[in-house]
Formats: structure tokens, C-alpha cells, sequence
């Protein structure tokens, strides 16, 4: 066999995806230790897993249907505010399942606005229950995520691309077949992917909106098993069945992917000339207003239910919230540290195949994950005091895919246009990463962290299993407010999150893009 | 680490001399946070004990089932009558030694482990002012007109929820399933815990909520809002009741004794109307808080020994499940 050419970066990333695969088998195994022979699946559990695969084949379909023109528009259009409006927009993704619920209520439910204004003018009014409510709220959740992941790539088309388009007088129909629609082909079925895994591990939030045990997840059945039934072994079981129905989707979607290089452009400013019509700037203005109602209607729900229970919050919400902030720095810092490099040795690869790694730790099931690190600090180790790091560690676990997503094509753009000028300058290893690539990938690290960040914040995770009080996050806070009967003040301790996952990601994106036009 | 080594020097150094023991308690996760029973309870056992009380918190019965013997609990509170039979079947429990005809439960309680502290009937809470004509049994609430929504919890992920088939199960028997069909049109939706469950209520999206008879008190005392009221039905409603239990290898067993006894105390139990929000189980009627023996509690109690429970239970959920499913 011919010898070949050694990727400039890239080894490193072996051991980091050994890592993720290690964290997870680790916890199966903790987890196999310790089960008995329980009972098998009966209709029930095939009944959750017909449920989880319709509901998220739909959420994914329909999210990332209704993201491609959203972040078209949003991609072509310069306007005042346009910014600050898609860190808002990024919002939905990162709250906690029971204040997205709420905010979704307010304006949607039976006695939502939507419905007091249909009721006004006499028309019938909707409900937001059943598998549309689902879905409904499953697009309200990850239309951000996709609509930020198309648009990261569509601001990677570089804009002498567009400036030619524009010089050759392209219409706009041949602007989209070739310039738009390979990049839609590279990036889609990744994002629907994603989407898709994401809601397969819902549960809170398919229950709430679903009606009732119609709408039972794999993720939730994992749950009962878990902690009613105590049954560790079906637990473990169904997150196989979990674990190998994503993976399953992640690896179909993965290998579909054409290989399209892109070659590089000296990263100028982003302008449309093939958008300049009258017809394409009323359709991308209504598409972003539509979007932005859906997605900040909610929101701006949740704000002013928080705004009026914020005096009553406690002070002991503060503390919990520095202790959610030492969470999401850490969440950071674990993802970047196995992302990078994970993302560099698949960057280098032909085949997406390995990108399938970095959804194994979403797919598998955080509580499981979770219990069966439990099982194996608990001989050893106190497990209490690792509470934190233990969260932080599968937080980041969890937002690895999305840090993949985001990561990989612009860094196979990177390496393979400066494969060759690097070689011949000799540039590899960590100067070829501190030099070509991560000042190139600034934006998409900045991205990564602040996801990442958010997420952390906003995570009530493993932390509920066993946590000390003084080991309390925020969301799980939130939760005691309410389990008191405290709504108004959770309302606020739920502002309070919203501001802090905005804030972290708002700081790490704007840190990554800081000088560079995005 | 430094904190570490400065806290086992001092240990070392001053040995057993001035060492204060530490009694550690696990309790649900409501337990502990500033507005609930476990500060209150912390400050008033420390001032009798010479000890150090420490709370741990989260998921009690996984949490136990998962430590087993390397568990670092002395004490567990919190357990409701529902999941005690598998606690007890772990083998960590011991008795509590006390006398249980100090309790005052509306129904009679001779076990000598589990030992309550306090109860409340499983309830649906309405808003007199949104709703004129609440349902005044539970046959009542099955022939309420379809726009009339109640929320209540899944039995799968939460205690309450368990509760509530186990009550269907005691009124109805047989039936239940019949029941359940008759009762989904009106279930607007199913949460996966009460505080879920009690947002949409709060929140006006529902009519009805299935909690406790003792959450109106919550409204009426800590709020001044008497609007909020439990309906109460002739058939009787299922009995909650919430326990304490002495883990059998503790290191501190006087200490953890003491803690048994103090449950049992005025002092403790006064605290739990206004701190819990649910009924002392320990305190006559007349003793307890201005108001609260007013609070309209139900006539016939309905209730499932762990052993009846544990054996109803996976029967109870498949028929609820189903019933609903279709």
C-alpha cells in the first residue's frame, strides 16, 4: 500500500474520541455491574420507541425546513440590531424544559394569547396538546440551533464567490444551485441529524405538551426504569436501543454528506448582489419577522413573568448561580479540550463516520451516564464532592455534537486548502494549529464555547441525584422555588438564567468574532 | 485542599476532645432550601444535640438503593408510605424506637421503622372565582363537561402522580380503568412532576390540579389568597403520609435517636404546617397554627399499607397507562 501523506493535525483527536467512547462504555459497564436480570420490553416499551422516532423524525424535518429560510434571510440581509436579534434568537435552545414550557403556554395554551386574540376575532381557537404541541415545541426549541448552523455556513462561502456570481450577472435561481445548494447538501442532513438525536432524548417536555402516556419517550421509559422501578438493567438496555437509534441517524446522515471543498477567499465583507430585488427583500423581511415572533413571544413571556417575581426571589438563587457559572466555565473548557482535536482528526478524514462519536455521549442518555459514574466513583470515592465536575463533564459530552457540527467543515475547508502550503512550509502539529488553524476558526469557536456555555447553565442534570445543598445549580433551584409553591420567585430565578445563558453566550460568540466580519 | 488539610489537622490534633459529631440526614431535595422545613429543623435539633446536623440531598430511594451498605446516611427523611417496602427490603433500616401512640394520623400506624412526620390527602385545587361549580365527589369529577381541564401528574415519574392511580384504584377497584377513560377528556395534559403540574394551574391554563388538601393553606397563610380550595369528595381521598428512618449501621446511633425523638417533639412538629405545608403528624388538631384546624380536610381517608401499595403499583400504572393511551 502507497504511504500516505500524514494529515498536518490531527492525531490528537484519537485520544480524545477514545475519551468520549471511554466516558460512556465506563458508565454501561457501571451500570451492568450492578443490574439484575430484569424485565424485558413489553408493548409499553415498544410503544415509547415508535413514539420517540415519529416525534423527532418530525421535529428534525420541520425545524430544519423552517430554518433554511431563516437563516438565508438572515444571511443576506445587513439591517440595525441584526446581531444582538440572533444571539436572541439563539435563546429557545438553551432554556431549561420547564421555562420554555411556560413561556410556550402563555402564548400558545388554552388560555394564551394566540388564543385570546383568535377568540377576539371570532375564529376557533387551537390547542397546543398532542403530538403538534411536540413538535411545536420541539421546533421552538432547535429552530435556533439549525438556523445558527446553516448560517455559520453560509457566511463560510467566501464572498469573492458571490462577488463573481454577481460580475458573471448570475440570476438568482443559479446563485442558489451554485453557491446555496452544495453548502445546503453539507450542512442539512448533519443538522437534521442533531435535531433529531436531541429530541429523542426529550421526555419533560413531550409528556407536558403531549398530552399524556400517548406521548412517552424512550428517554422517559429510561427514566421509570431508572428511578421508580429501580430496574438498572432495562435502564440500560433501552439506553442501547437509544444509543443505537441515534447513532443509527447520525451515521445515515453522515454518509450522505457529498464531499464539497470549498476553496478559500480572502474574507471580505459579505455582500449579496444577487439579493437586491424588491420580491427577495419583502420575502426575507416577513420570514425574519415570522421567526422572531415565534421564537420571542415566549421569551419576552418569560421575562415579564420574571421581571415581576424577581424582588422575591431569595438570596440564596445568587449562590446557586455562581455555582452554575463554575459549571458552564468548566463545561467549556472539558469541550474545547476534546472538540478541537476531535474535530481536526475528522476534519482529515474522507468519510463522516467518525463524527458519529461525538453524539454518543447526547444519545446516551445523561442520566445514564450520570448513574453509572455514580456506581463507579462510589467504592472509591465520595461522590458528592464530584458532583459538579461530573455535571460539567457530561454537559460538555452534550455539547460535543453541536461543537463538531459547527467545527468540522470549516476546518476541512481550512485544511484542505492550506494542505499543501503547509506542507511545504512544514507547518504541523500545534503550529499548525496556532497558526492556520484556530485564528481561522475564531468565530466557530467562540460559537461552540457560548453553546456550550449555555447549555451548561441551563442544565438541571445528574446534579438532582446528588447533590448536597451547597452543591445546588441554579436550574435545580428553580425547581425547589416551585416545588414550594414560590412560582413568582421561580419566575425570576428563571430570568435570571435566561440572562445568564444569553450573557455566556453572547460573550464567548462576540469573543470569537471580535475584529472579524461575520 | 487546603480547607481538607487544614479541617484533618484540626481533626488530629484535637482528636475526640472537642470534636462536634455529626449527624448526616438525607432528605428530598425541597427539604432544604431556605423557605423549606430543613433549616428550621437544623437550627432546633442543633440546640438539644451538641452535634453537627448535616443535610444531604437528592433522589432518596435511588440514591440509597444505588450506595447501599457504603451508604453515609444516619438518617433518612422523607419517604413517603408508597416507596417503603423497597427501602425496607434494602436491609439499611433499623427501628426507630418510639412510641407511635403519640402519633395523631387519622389512620391508625403501628410500623416500627418507617415513622411519620407528617401527612396531607392527595387533592384536585380549584379557583372558586374561575370555577362555580366544582365537582363534589369524585363521581362528579368524571361527568364534568369537556371544557373543563384538570392537570395531573405521570405515576411513572412522580409520587404524587403515584398517589393519585393508587387512589382511582381504591375507590374504584375493577373500575378503575372504566374510570380512566371516563376522566380523559378532561385531562388536559399529563406533567412529569407536581411543580409543573402547579405552574399551569397558577398560570390559569387549567381549571383543576391534583396536589394536596393542604395547599390552599399555602395560598391562605403565606399569600392572604382564600381563593384557592380543595374539592372534597365523599369517597374519601388516598392518605399521604411522609417518614423518617434510622439507618441500621450508623455510626452515631444515639444521636440518630435523639433525631427520632425530636421528630416527634412539639417543637418539630409545630414547624411543619407553616414550614412543609402539610399536616404535623404528631400534634393534635388544636395545637396546631391559628387557622389550619379550620382548613377543610376529608371525613374518610383512604389509604394502602406499603406491602398493599408495592403490589398495586405496576398494575395500577398499566391500567392508567392504557387507559389513556387509546
Amino acid at each position: 500500500m502507497a504511504q500516505r501523506a500524514q494529515p498536518i493535525i490531527g492525531k490528537t483527536g484519537i485520544i480524545a474520541g477514545g475519551f468520549v467512547v471511554a466516558v460512556v462504555l465506563l458508565a454501561f459497564i457501571g451500570i451492568a455491574v450492578r443490574a439484575d436480570v430484569g424485565r424485558g420490553f413489553g408493548p409499553a416499551e415498544w410503544a415509547a420507541i415508535r413514539f420517540t422516532l415519529v416525534q423527532s423524525a418530525l421535529s428534525a424535518l420541520i425545524s430544519v425546513a423552517c430554518a433554511i429560510p431563516l437563516a438565508r434571510a438572515l444571511a443576506r440581509r445587513r439591517f440595525l440590531g441584526r446581531g444582538f436579534l440572533i444571539t436572541l434568537l439563539g435563546a429557545p435552545f438553551i432554556l431549561p424544559v420547564i421555562v420554555a414550557v411556560l413561556g410556550l403556554l402563555t402564548v400558545f395554551g388554552r388560555s394564551g394569547w394566540v388564543n385570546v386574540v383568535l377568540e377576539a376575532v371570532g375564529l376557533p381557537t387551537l390547542s397546543i396538546y398532542g403530538l403538534h404541541g411536540v413538535v411545536l415545541a420541539h421546533v421552538f426549541f432547535n429552530l435556533p440551533l439549525a438556523t445558527r448552523l446553516l448560517l455559520q455556513g453560509w457566511q463560510s462561502i467566501p464572498a469573492e464567490r458571490f462577488r463573481l456570481a454577481a460580475q458573471l450577472n448570475l440570476p438568482p435561481k443559479m446563485v442558489q444551485r451554485t453557491l446555496e445548494l452544495p453548502l445546503l447538501l453539507q450542512i442539512v442532513p448533519g443538522a437534521a441529524a442533531l435535531v433529531f438525536v436531541i429530541c429523542l432524548t426529550s421526555f419533560a417536555v413531550a409528556l407536558t405538551l403531549g398530552g399524556g402516556p400517548r406521548a412517552t419517550t424512550i428517554e422517559l421509559a429510561i427514566y421509570q426504569a431508572f428511578r421508580f422501578d429501580f430496574d438498572l438493567s432495562r435502564a440500560a438496555l433501552l439506553s442501547f436501543v437509544q444509543l443505537f437509534l441515534a447513532g443509527g441517524a447520525a451515521l445515515i446522515a453522515l454518509w450522505i454528506i457529498p464531499d464539497i471543498a470549498m476553496s478559500a477567499g480572502l474574507d471580505r465583507e459579505l455582500r449579496r448582489w444577487d439579493a437586491r430585488g424588491g420580491f427577495q427583500r419583502v420575502q426575507d423581511a416577513a420570514v425574519i419577522a415570522l421567526g422572531s415572533a415565534f421564537l420571542l413571544l415566549p421569551l419576552f413571556a418569560i421575562v415579564l413573568a420574571g421581571l415581576y417575581g424577581l424582588p422575591q426571589m431569595p438570596i440564596g438563587v445568587w449562590k446557586t448561580a455562581g455555582n452554575s457559572l463554575g459549571v458552564a466555565v468548566l463545561s467549556i473548557a472539558v469541550l474545547l479540550a476534546v472538540a478541537l482535536p476531535m474535530a481536526g482528526w475528522i476534519s482529515t478524514r474522507r468519510a463522516g463516520g467518525a463524527e458519529a462519536i461525538g453524539l454518543i455521549g447526547l444519545s446516551a442518555s445523561p442520566l445514564m451516564i450520570g448513574t453509572g459514574w455514580f456506581i463507579l466513583i462510589n467504592p472509591v470515592a465520595d461522590p458528592v464532592p464530584l458532583a459538579l465536575p461530573v455535571t460539567a463533564l457530561i454537559n460538555a459530552l452534550m455539547a460535543l455534537p453541536f461543537a463538531l457540527r459547527i467545527l468540522v467543515p470549516p476546518m476541512r475547508d481550512v485544511l484542505n486548502t492550506f494542505d499543501r502550503l503547509s506542507r511545504s512550509l512544514g507547518l504541523r502539529g500545534w503550529t499548525a494549529w496556532r497558526w492556520l488553524v484556530i485564528p481561522r476558526l475564531r468565530a466557530q469557536i467562540g460559537f461552540t464555547a457560548g453553546l456550550t456555555g449555555a447549555l451548561s447553565v441551563g442544565d438541571l442534570g445528574v446534579i438532582a441525584l446528588f447533590a448536597d445543598p451547597d452543591r445546588a445549580t441554579l436550574p435545580l433551584q428553580m425547581y425547589r422555588l416551585m416545588g414550594a409553591y414560590r412560582t413568582e420567585a421561580a419566575a425570576g430565578a428563571a430570568l435570571v438564567l435566561l440572562a445568564m445563558a444569553l450573557g455566556l453566550f453572547w460573550l464567548c460568540d462576540k469573543g470569537g468574532r471580535w475584529r472579524a466580519e461575520a | 485542599m487546603r480547607r481538607t488539610l487544614f479541617a484533618t489537622t484540626l481533626l488530629l490534633a484535637t482528636q475526640a476532645g472537642a470534636e462536634t459529631p455529626v449527624l448526616t440526614v438525607y432528605a428530598g431535595d425541597y427539604f432544604t432550601s431556605e423557605w423549606g422545613p430543613g433549616p428550621m429543623i437544623e437550627t432546633g435539633f442543633e440546640e438539644i444535640c451538641a452535634c453537627d446536623l448535616q443535610f444531604a440531598t437528592g433522589d432518596l430511594l435511588p440514591r440509597l438503593l444505588l450506595e447501599g451498605e457504603r451508604t453515609k446516611a444516619d438518617v433518612v427523611i422523607g419517604l413517603t408510605s408508597d416507596v417503603t417496602a423497597k427501602a425496607r427490603e434494602t436491609g439499611l433500616f433499623t427501628t426507630h424506637g418510639q412510641d407511635n401512640t403519640a402519633l395523631t394520623l387519622p389512620i391508625e400506624w403501628t410500623d416500627d421503622t418507617f415513622l411519620p412526620f407528617n401527612y396531607g390527602h392527595t387533592a384536585f385545587i380549584y379557583n372558586e372565582t374561575t370555577m362555580d361549580a366544582p365537582p363534589a365527589s369524585f363521581d362528579a369529577l368524571l361527568d364534568l363537561p369537556d371544557d373543563v381541564k384538570i392537570v395531573i401528574q405521570d405515576p411513572r415519574t412522580s409520587i404524587s402522580g403515584l398517589a393519585l392511580v393508587l387512589w382511582v384504584q381504591a375507590v374504584y377497584g375493577e373500575e378503575a380503568g372504566d374510570v380512566w377513560k371516563k376522566l380523559a377528556p378532561s385531562i388536559l395534559t399529563v406533567t412529569k412532576d407536581w411543580s409543573a403540574s402547579y405552574g399551569m394551574f397558577t398560570d390559569g391554563e387549567v381549571d383543576m390540579v391534583l396536589s394536596y388538601t393542604t395547599s390552599p393553606a399555602y395560598h391562605m397563610f403565606a399569600e392572604e389568597d382564600f381563593t384557592k380550595k380543595a374539592a372534597i369528595f365523599p369517597e374519601g381521598h388516598y392518605f399521604m403520609v411522609e417518614t423518617v428512618g434510622k439507618i441500621a449501621q450508623t455510626q452515631v446511633p444515639e444521636l440518630a435517636d435523639a433525631f427520632m425523638a425530636y421528630v416527634l417533639s412539639n417543637d418539630f412538629q409545630r414547624m411543619i404546617p407553616t414550614a412543609n405545608w402539610s399536616l404535623p403528624s404528631a400534634l393534635p388538631a388544636d395545637q396546631w397554627p391559628e387557622g389550619w384546624s379550620q382548613l377543610p380536610l376529608p371525613e374518610k381517608v383512604l389509604f394502602y399499607s406499603e406491602d398493599e401499595a408495592e403490589a398495586l403499583k405496576a398494575q395500577a400504572i398499566e391500567t392508567w397507562r392504557n387507559a389513556l393511551s387509546q
